[in-house]
């Protein structure tokens, strides 16, 4: 299948499964879990980001279309989409005539899993945080970032294990 | 000029970040502040759709006890008819037969698609609109007691702002006495609901309960709400108490809308 086609299909298939099955999982009453910032992961590296960072900010704001939280999911999964570059960097020491060649399944699984935990913890972080919208109740944001992420990361790691191709 | 555009050059993809985080930022401060017009909502056509067809597969698993709180709640309109009918007949034995003379209330039937009571502020859909003639700021109540007030709407979707939102201010009072308060909520607990601003010498008692009052134009007088589960002793500036819900609002399906016949009446003689 061509490439391009299966990033579309990726696009609708995070944002159905995030709002119709993640969305109302509501673990202990509170925890769910946003599994649809792996797109971010999945998104190919390239030269020209304008059409990453757009389909982001576009995947986020459909998300908050479903769910009333105004631009909130789009907000902090864009945040994300502008910080991978600076952590790709970081973590796996990438020039820019490796990016075309990058792949997240050729990498040490332990860099793949900093990376992978920090982007996700900043994003759980700022959607809690404007979700509060306010200085009391921090303890709330920081236990639901909390919990939440360990669900995200549970359920990614768990995925790519089962769905990985290389057996 | 070449100073500029190399400026721009270098800096293209954080300018266009910060651009699109600047519509994010402004769609959500739009969102979380009451009473402005709001474009990014569920309620629309596509995505009001999908939580329709959605709801429509999810309805066949909770059938059984949608069943059992219809029929509690038939039972208790009938118990409610025999009492009115017997007093009318004892007062006056003509039939008025005039529509909606005297009448104050319509009320509409309308399925919740999207419930939400985790969050902050919570925001519901029904699959009632314009077309069925639903308004802005109208009362949503279930059998069990009060949910919210209705918020955008589109012309077959609309959003209710429920009462588990920290911008939800609602009339109510003691059932007992005709002490009043406001409404609201903190945020934390989706079975708790504060009762804020009562006067100091409301008797107060663990176990009583709290109903609507009749000061606003969009909750009849005397609808459910709840009882007092804690009284704040302290002495605090609101007065505040916990009320428990009657509704469990994590499990909610079919609801009324309550129109008032009087709202436009009463509004421009208070304004």
């Amino acid at each position: 299948m061509n490439k391009q086609y299966k990033f579309v299909l990726l696009f609708f298939f995070l944002l159905f499964l995030q709002v119709f099955i993640l969305n109302n999982i509501l673990f202990l009453g509170y925890i769910n879990p946003y599994l649809y910032i792996i797109f971010v992961f999945y998104f190919p590296l390239k030269d020209n980001r304008f059409p990453f960072l757009f389909y982001s900010f576009l995947l986020g704001f459909f998300i908050d279309f479903f769910l009333d939280t105004g631009g909130i999911h789009a907000f902090s999964i864009l945040f994300i989409a502008y910080l991978r570059l600076f952590f790709i960097k970081i973590y796996f020491r990438k020039i820019e005539a490796d990016y075309s060649f990058f792949n997240l399944n050729d990498e040490p699984f332990g860099k793949v899993f900093n990376y992978i935990v920090t982007l996700t913890v900043i994003h759980h972080f700022i959607y809690f945080s404007f979700a509060n919208f306010s200085f009391q109740n921090l303890s709330n944001v920081l236990t639901n970032t909390f919990f939440s992420s360990i669900f995200t990361l549970i359920l990614y790691f768990l995925g790519t294990k089962i769905f990985s191709k290389t057996e | 000029m070449q100073q500029l555009i190399h400026f721009f050059q270098k800096f293209k993809y954080f300018l266009f970040f910060l651009f699109l985080e600047i519509i994010a930022l402004a769609f959500t401060f739009n969102n979380l502040s009451f009473h402005k017009s709001k474009f990014v909502n569920s309620a629309n056509t596509i995505t009001g759709g999908l939580y329709s067809q959605a709801t429509n597969i999810s309805d066949y698993f909770d059938l059984k006890s949608k069943n059992k709180i219809l029929a509690e709640e038939n039972n208790r309109l009938k118990n409610l008819l025999e009492k009115s009918n017997s007093i009318i007949y004892n007062i006056d034995s003509t039939v008025v037969d005039t529509v909606k003379l005297n009448q104050k209330y319509t009320y509409t039937s309308a399925k919740i698609i999207k419930n939400s009571y985790a969050s902050q502020f919570n925001i519901l859909t029904i699959n009632r609109g314009k077309n069925q003639g639903i308004q802005k700021e109208m009362a949503v109540i279930n059998s069990k007691g009060i949910i919210g007030i209705t918020d955008v709407v589109n012309a077959r979707f609309s959003t209710i702002q429920s009462i588990l939102n920290r911008n939800s201010k609602i009339n109510a009072r003691l059932k007992n006495s005709n002490y009043f308060g406001s409404l609201g909520w903190d945020g934390k607990n989706y079975n708790i609901v504060q009762l804020s601003d009562l006067p100091r010498q409301a008797p107060l008692k663990i176990g009583d309960t709290i109903e609507t009052g009749g000061m606003s134009t969009i909750f009849p007088e005397g609808i459910l709400i709840g009882i007092i589960s804690e009284i704040n002793s302290e002495n605090s500036a609101d007065n505040k108490v916990n009320i428990t819900l009657f509704n469990d609002m994590s499990n909610l399906n079919y609801v009324n809308i309550i129109k008032n016949l009087e709202k436009i009446e009463i509004q421009s003689l208070e304004n």
